[in-house]
């Protein structure tokens, strides 16, 4: 087996060779193409994430877990973390969305924490082609499906169409569980004498080499890659979830690992390495679901819904008689001794000896080279400023609003379970998710955010402006931000333009986060999302993580009273560049986004903050895709009631009413709260740009929508 | 008030709903284990909680009916001890044929989870003391099976015998084709047995009982059986 046709490249195996002092065997091979592919590894990306803020006063875990861990007070923890599944699903809609959801759920679990709350980010090619109704249908049902079953419910996301998709849909699973703190589990408490127990499904030949699968281009002929897609048993899941907890109370688990990509010798290899143990696993013990499988499969199989756990010999008949009443197998499958060694042994023979920390720890780094596109000059140069609306003010507004973008989306989120746990204050469809912590009774606000239009325009900006939206959202909520995951979606990075792409939208993330005091905790990366003939927009998401101390420092959004003042707080215009406008009406983003300014953003996070705290406004919404009039017309149409409002005439209509980017908000406040609501934003940009009140959102001189047809074309029958 | 919830493989609303009745009306309840035998002595009411018992892999509730302490529910059942199946509970009650009828796929072929207008239509049951009826409440639904079906005949008779204590109605009270959420005949959404002490609900109380979750209309329910368990309706 040539080491090139399993994806290893010559500088990497010469790496293989020196730290083995040999060549490896075939088995070796294939373990070290798994760990090493770009997948697990991280190798193109590693120097970038090191650019992340990882310190903040909240943090308990920061990266290299299986998930980042906050403090949400009181002895309690947030463990979270986003991860793609994009291949799976870009093969096999359903399962691969379904797996995706269950990779995640582990992850979580694996840090002993009980998963409670899940959300997407879903990226469809244009809608109404057939192969996005195929897509997108799987895709939804294999969300909905996995998480129903599973008892952890949907609480939010973001779902958005645009033709880069088309062959490439993306699927970005996130989770977060609640932890005792010091109840966390982790991978790098494994000691010598301790047994290796594998517990779960049994393994088969699904999934493998999945990891590697991930890390290449989609074949066009992509029906070949099926065997690589792993399937999904959400029933499994949920009884290993309650059997792993049960353990975790017991106080018996020393150490766990979800078998996600790259299987037993993934999770195995990880505990050695970060534990400094070794590990010798007997793939004889692995209980089998089909036979002839080689040593090799059986160490690099990705059959879901198994998880490893490391716990004392004397606890062996405990785990196994808890593991007996969920009716799940359970299989002592290794032993750690001293050393640094992952040994795997099949037959009674040794079929690999590798050092753990070489397999385990981190790959050589690569370092692709990086230059600006040629077309960036084109892409930025175009004068957005000039389409007008060819049918009129009133029209453009229903447009966006009954885009599948912008538009309702309780069609997709009614097919989640959403609300078990009963925890799901306010639920999917509004800006911020709230969730109650039952163990403290504060609150949890989480969003999730994504640009990849401006990304496109403005790798920097479009990076800065997705991880500032995320913080608006929670703070005018009233959240304070404990910290961030991140998805990183991108094509190729072996092209110079999109590795450049790549690293200016990691830049612009990094600063936003650090210009704001918001740590990253835990993230992964999706690379070569393309194919031959079309490529994703770069696409990095981040799911934000905040509390809430009471539900009285909670600002709801879509709360609209009668008589109400309006506020719009910031730059009054915002920039068409890679708006929602643009892409309804010229199909294509061009511009420059307007550009980070930090001082901008933090005045606004304290005023916003003060706000929220002080009470003095009903309802706040910031304003994001569709900028003014979609941020009023959604307020409008949450709140059922209408608006009078009277923009100052001198700004260009067009960024006035549908610009975007900054730190820019609406507020409704009463009247006998304005003043207090003026003094906390003095030195901002605020004006006071209309009323409460009436059927229909006008807008002098512009528009004038009855609240039906604002609500009927949200809706889209 | 003593509450035993029975916990099956794959009950997911299982710490829902003890949850509920604890902030509620102070229950004591104890989780029962599916293969267990015998519910705990002094037992006022079992709750069969929702969730996908088995994964619903053969038929919804299918597996979950044959459980062994399914045995000493129709016991408890039969000596006119309560019994409240929810959702995937009310699944396990037809199967069990603790409760006539069986269940479909919605009419729409997919999930739904959101609030639902329900009218009540009995306000004498153990269950529904404290409603009355005609009173319009909402509780969640969140099911993918929630279409009832029973044959013509013996839905007339049952209709007759005044069974159905809940249907899906607008939020006027009025029983249509378009507050149906899921198909199911007659609108039903909740049916007691002739004796009036098992109860099956496709909707979720438990996720309606607390203000922080905006509705508190399932709160009603656990009161009405608290009342009437200190009425003496306890064996």
């Amino acid at each position: 087996m040539n080491y090139r046709t399993l994806g290893l490249r010559d500088k990497e195996y010469d790496a293989i060779v020196e730290g083995l002092g040999r060549e490896p065997n075939e088995t070796e091979l294939h373990l070290f193409s798994v760990m090493w592919s770009e997948h697990c590894s991280y190798k193109s990306t590693r120097r970038l994430l090191r650019l992340f803020p990882k310190e903040g006063k909240s943090v308990v875990q920061g990266p290299g877990e299986n998930a980042g861990i906050v403090d949400v007070g009181d002895g309690w923890g947030a463990a979270f973390k986003v991860e793609s599944h994009n291949h799976p699903s870009a093969v096999e809609p359903y399962q691969g969305a379904a797996t995706g959801v269950g990779g995640i759920i582990r992850d979580i679990l694996a840090m002993g924490a009980r998963p409670t709350a899940s959300m997407d980010g879903l990226f469809f090619g244009r809608e109404g082609a057939r192969s996005t109704r195929r897509l997108s249908d799987g895709i939804i049902r294999g969300v909905g499906d996995y998480g129903n079953c599973v008892g952890v419910p949907t609480v939010g996301g973001k779902t958005a169409y645009d033709p880069s998709y088309d062959e490439n849909p993306l699927v970005n699973a996130f989770c977060l569980g609640l932890v005792r703190l010091d109840r966390v589990i982790k991978s790098s408490t494994a000691a010598p004498g301790q047994v290796a127990v594998l517990i779960g499904s049994p393994t088969g030949r699904d999934g493998i080499g999945g990891a590697a699968f991930a890390s290449v281009e989609l074949a066009d002929e992509t029906k070949s890659s099926r065997p690589q897609v792993q399937i999904g048993d959400p029933f499994a899941e949920k009884l290993l979830v309650e059997c792993c907890l049960e353990l975790v109370e017991l106080g018996v688990v020393v150490s766990m690992q979800d078998m996600g990509a790259g299987g037993i010798t993934s999770s195995a290899s990880e505990v050695a390495a970060k534990s400094g143990v070794s590990v010798v696993i007997e793939l004889d013990r692995v209980p089998l679901r089909e036979e002839g499988m080689a040593p090799w499969e059986i160490a690099l199989s990705e059959s879901q819904e198994r998880m490893l756990l490391i716990v004392q010999k004397k606890d062996i008949e405990l785990v196994e008689s808890v593991a007996a009443k969920w009716g799940l197998n359970c299989a002592s499958i290794g032993a750690t001794t001293p050393g640094d060694r992952f040994v795997l042994k099949y037959k009674g023979n040794v079929v690999t000896d590798v050092p753990a920390s070489l397999l385990g720890g981190e790959c050589p780094e690569i370092s692709w080279p990086s230059l600006s596109p040629e077309d960036l000059n084109a892409r930025q140069s175009f004068g957005a400023e000039q389409i007008k609306p060819s049918k009129g003010w009133e029209d453009a507004v229903v447009s966006l609003l009954s885009h599948p973008n912008w538009a309702d989306k309780s069609w997709i989120y009614e097919q989640y379970d959403h609300m078990v746990q009963i925890n799901t204050i306010v639920g999917p469809g509004s800006p911020v998710t709230l969730l109650r912590i039952k163990p403290n009774g504060r609150f949890l606000a989480l969003v999730m955010e994504s640009d990849p239009w401006k990304c496109h325009l403005d790798p920097f900006s479009g990076g800065a402006e997705t991880v500032a939206k995320g913080l608006r959202a929670l703070v005018v909520c009233g959240a304070v931000p404990l910290g961030m995951t991140d998805c990183l979606n991108f094509p190729s990075p072996e092209k110079p333009d999109q590795f450049w792409e790549l690293e200016e939208a990691v830049r612009g993330m990094a600063t936003a986060c650090r210009e704001m005091a918001c740590p990253v905790v835990s993230g992964n990366v999706s690379l070569y999302n393309e194919t031959s003939k079309s490529k994703i927009l770069p696409t990095p998401l981040v799911c934000i993580v905040g509390l809430v101390d009471s539900l009285e420092d909670f600002l709801p959004s879509g709360r609209w009273k009668e008589g109400d003042r309006l506020f719009l707080v910031g730059s009054p215009g915002g920039s068409l560049a890679g708006s929602a406008y643009q892409c309804v009406f010229s199909g294509k983003p061009r511009g420059v986004p307007i550009p980070f300014d930090a001082q901008k953003e933090k005045a606004f996070l304290e005023r916003a903050a003060k706000t929220a705290k002080g009470r003095v406004a009903e309802s706040g919404r910031p304003l994001v895709g569709g900028g003014l009039a979609l941020a009023l017309a959604k307020e409008a149409i949450e709140s059922g009631i209408g608006a009078r409002v009277n923009l100052d005439a001198e700004a260009k209509p067009l960024s006035l009413l549908f610009g975007e980017g900054g730190p820019r908000a609406i507020y409704a406040v009463p009247p006998d709260k304005a003043a207090a609501f003026c003094r906390i934003w003095q030195g901002f940009p605020v004006n006071r740009i209309g009323k409460v009140g009436g059927s229909e959102l006008s807008v002098d001189g512009f528009l004038k929508i009855p609240l039906e047809k604002l609500i009927q074309a949200w809706r889209r029958p | 008030m003593k509450v035993a919830v029975v916990v099956f493989p794959g009950s997911n609303c299982d710490a829902d709903v003890a949850h509920a009745v604890e902030v509620t009306v102070g229950a004591s309840v104890e989780m029962v284990w599916h293969a267990s035998e015998f519910l705990p002595a002094g037992t006022d009411l079992v709750i069969l909680p929702g969730g996908f018992s088995y994964g619903d892999y053969l038929r919804c509730g299918a597996m979950a009916a044959r459980s062994s302490i399914m045995k000493d529910v129709k016991r408890f059942a039969s000596s006119g001890g309560l019994v409240l199946g929810i959702c995937n509970g009310f699944q396990i009650l037809t199967e069990a044929k603790m409760l006539r009828g069986a269940f479909l796929p919605n009419r729409t072929l997919s999930f739904i989870c959101r609030p639902c207008a329900l009218r009540v239509e009995r306000d004498d049951t153990p269950f529904t003391l404290r409603y009355k009826a005609g009173q319009v409440v909402r509780f969640p639904i969140a099911h993918h099976e929630g279409l009832y079906y029973l044959d013509k005949d013996e839905l007339d008779a049952m209709e007759k015998r005044r069974q159905v204590v809940f249907r899906y109605a607008t939020p006027a009270g009025e029983v249509t084709d378009e507050a149906n959420p899921n198909g199911a005949l007659n609108n039903i959404a909740g049916m007691v047995n002739e004796g009036g002490n098992v109860l099956g609900l496709i909707p979720h109380p438990e996720r309606a009982s607390e203000p922080v979750l905006g509705s508190v209309d399932g709160a009603l329910m656990w009161q009405s059986i608290s009342e009437w368990i200190k009425g003496g309706g306890a064996h």
